[in-house]
């Protein structure tokens, strides 16, 4: 069996940053990063871009070294992604942080509103079922981030934690303000709109969730294999022959029911960002499904039936 | 704050291949750019004349304040030009750059009626007319083919001294504005509301000043790598995001 050698070339100024001999043609590029990690100990593997080319894409870790076009000396360029930082745990402080924060409003702890409403509690019945609503949101996420999503990736780089972060937490705060204030104004037209939402809101958590078990069992534990999604027997999932994206159709459909329930002008713009926001995601998905299978089902939108 | 930023020697090739590619846009880029620079040479002559006739800045903003509102409101098309692909430059940069000044111009100095006699809103009219004139000659005369030096110059130096003056003169201005929002509580919202939302105008101009701290250093810095670039033909090694 021959042994390659591989270089490996910082992209942006071409200095030879390490040399590899007797590798193994077999070696996939997850393993040539350890190699180089080895050398360079403060590039975790995580934070290395490995391409053929100084401007290319990123090969993945799965590329097999004598599969590439490359000669018998391998050279390879290396651009550092900066401090990544987990999904998991991204997931769980952008979500902790709404979970704890709303609570906080809703208990009406000190040098929030004024100090005659300390440790008060809201007489309209709305703010509790809303309270339990948005609680309810953010646990069910923090726990498919624990025991349901399969992510493709395992970090992303560390400044998102704070994007992200101030997101969530800074608009979770201003909602909750005005929802728990003393002077909220129950919605206008009473027990019909708060019931009416409160179905809405339900109606697409599950559906949420039912998406999310279905995209789940798509993947087999440990693989990253790439398949359309289809509807099963859940009819949540039926979405699918509609949309490609029926998470982010459910989620949107969860806040405008949160929205209607809490007649309240910062939740709906909230919904209204978060709904850009997805339907950007959704459009990129729906494009590389598209790209990625022939067969793609041509009646799907990318985010809502027969129009976005 | 003042002029966006484009890479010029790339939008000078972007140009001449427009050119030969779309007369018409070439055309109503032309005609807007003059239009726009013959707008504010009136609005320096105005200001020019008042302060020659009346010897105060008193009265001189209520002179050309429609003039003023006119062209700047009308710099909004810039950010069609960039959303349509006809001038190379980022939306979301023109974007900023002219809600920034239609801000100022409409719900600072028009809505509030009296700082408008305040001597730092002579200072950031002058900046804003001298760094215009500048900055939309250096577009036409570029889309002519024709561009003087000494107007390429005048845009790559003038922002050193005119970018921080015209910000010294709005942050001054909206300082001098922050008691009468106070007591009028203009375009604020109160609680209890149906729709369960407040808005006070006060705290949104001060958020408005502060954001100047991490905004003003980062246009003017890449002012600054924009003009080595472009007057030294330094060759800069970019930070890859």
């Amino acid at each position: 069996m021959k042994h390659y050698e591989v270089e490996i070339l910082c992209a942006k100024t071409k200095d030879k940053l390490c040399f590899l001999d007797k590798v193994d043609p077999n070696s996939t590029i997850g393993e040539i990063k350890a190699m180089f990690h080895r050398s360079h100990p403060q590039w975790y593997p995580a934070r290395q871009s490995i391409r053929l080319d100084a401007k290319g894409k990123s090969l993945k870790d799965e590329d097999i070294l004598q599969n590439l076009p490359v000669g018998t000396t391998a050279t390879l360029y290396f651009r550092d992604l900066g401090a990544q930082i987990s999904w998991v745990t991204v997931f769980l402080t952008e979500y902790g942080g709404p979970l704890l924060l709303y609570l906080m409003f809703y208990f009406r702890v000190p040098f929030i509103y004024n100090t005659k409403y300390d440790f008060t509690t809201s007489k309209h019945w709305v703010v509790h079922l809303a309270c339990m609503c948005h609680s309810f949101h953010y646990v069910k996420r923090l726990l498919e981030t624990l025991f349901v999503h399969r992510f493709s990736h395992g970090t992303m780089p560390l400044r998102n934690i704070f994007k992200n972060c101030t997101y969530y937490w800074g608009f979770s705060a201003w909602m909750a303000y005005y929802i728990n204030h003393p002077l909220y104004t129950p919605p206008a037209y009473g027990e019909q709109q708060v019931q009416l939402a409160l179905i809405i809101f339900l109606f697409c958590q599950i559906g949420n969730f039912s998406i999310h078990i279905a995209l789940r069992n798509l993947r087999p534990p440990g693989s990253k294999a790439r398949k359309i999604p289809y509807p099963t027997k859940n009819p949540f999932t039926w979405l699918f022959l509609l949309v490609s994206c029926p998470n982010y159709t459910y989620e949107v459909g969860s806040w405008v029911g949160f929205t209607l329930m809490t007649q309240c002008l910062p939740v709906a713009f909230f919904t209204l960002v978060g709904f850009i926001q997805m339907m950007i995601w959704a459009k990129g998905k729906h494009r590389s499904y598209l790209k990625e299978f022939r067969d793609y089902p041509r009646l799907r939108s990318p985010i809502l039936p027969f129009m976005l | 704050m003042a002029s966006s930023e484009e890479d010029v020697s790339a939008e000078d090739k972007e140009n001449n291949r427009k050119k030969t590619k779309r007369p018409f846009v070439t055309a109503w880029l032309t005609v807007y750019n003059i239009a726009m620079t013959a707008g504010w040479m009136v609005l320096a002559v105005a200001m020019i004349r008042f302060y020659i006739q009346k010897g105060t800045h008193k009265g001189l903003y209520k002179s050309i304040s429609r003039t003023l509102k006119f062209f700047q409101t009308f710099a909004l098309l810039e950010i069609f030009h960039c959303a349509f692909g006809m001038v190379r430059t980022s939306v979301i940069v023109t974007g900023v750059q002219v809600c920034s000044r239609i801000f100022m111009v409409w719900f600072v100095t028009h809505s509030i009626k009296q700082i408008q006699n305040e001597e730092s809103v002579v200072l950031f009219l002058v900046a804003w007319t001298v760094t215009e004139i500048t900055r939309y000659s250096f577009y036409t005369f570029s889309l002519l083919n024709h561009l003087p030096y000494f107007i390429k110059w005048a845009r790559y130096n003038l922002f050193i001294v005119l970018y921080p003056v015209g910000v010294a003169g709005e942050l001054l201005t909206i300082y001098a504005a922050l008691p009468y929002v106070r007591k009028s509580g203009m375009l604020s919202v109160r609680l209890p509301n149906k729709y369960n939302v407040s808005f006070d105008y006060y705290i949104c101009l001060i958020i408005v000043m502060l954001s100047y701290i991490p905004l003003f250093p980062q246009l003017f810095f890449h002012m600054l790598r924009q003009r080595r670039k472009v007057l030294h033909g330094e060759v800069m090694v970019e930070k890859e995001d």
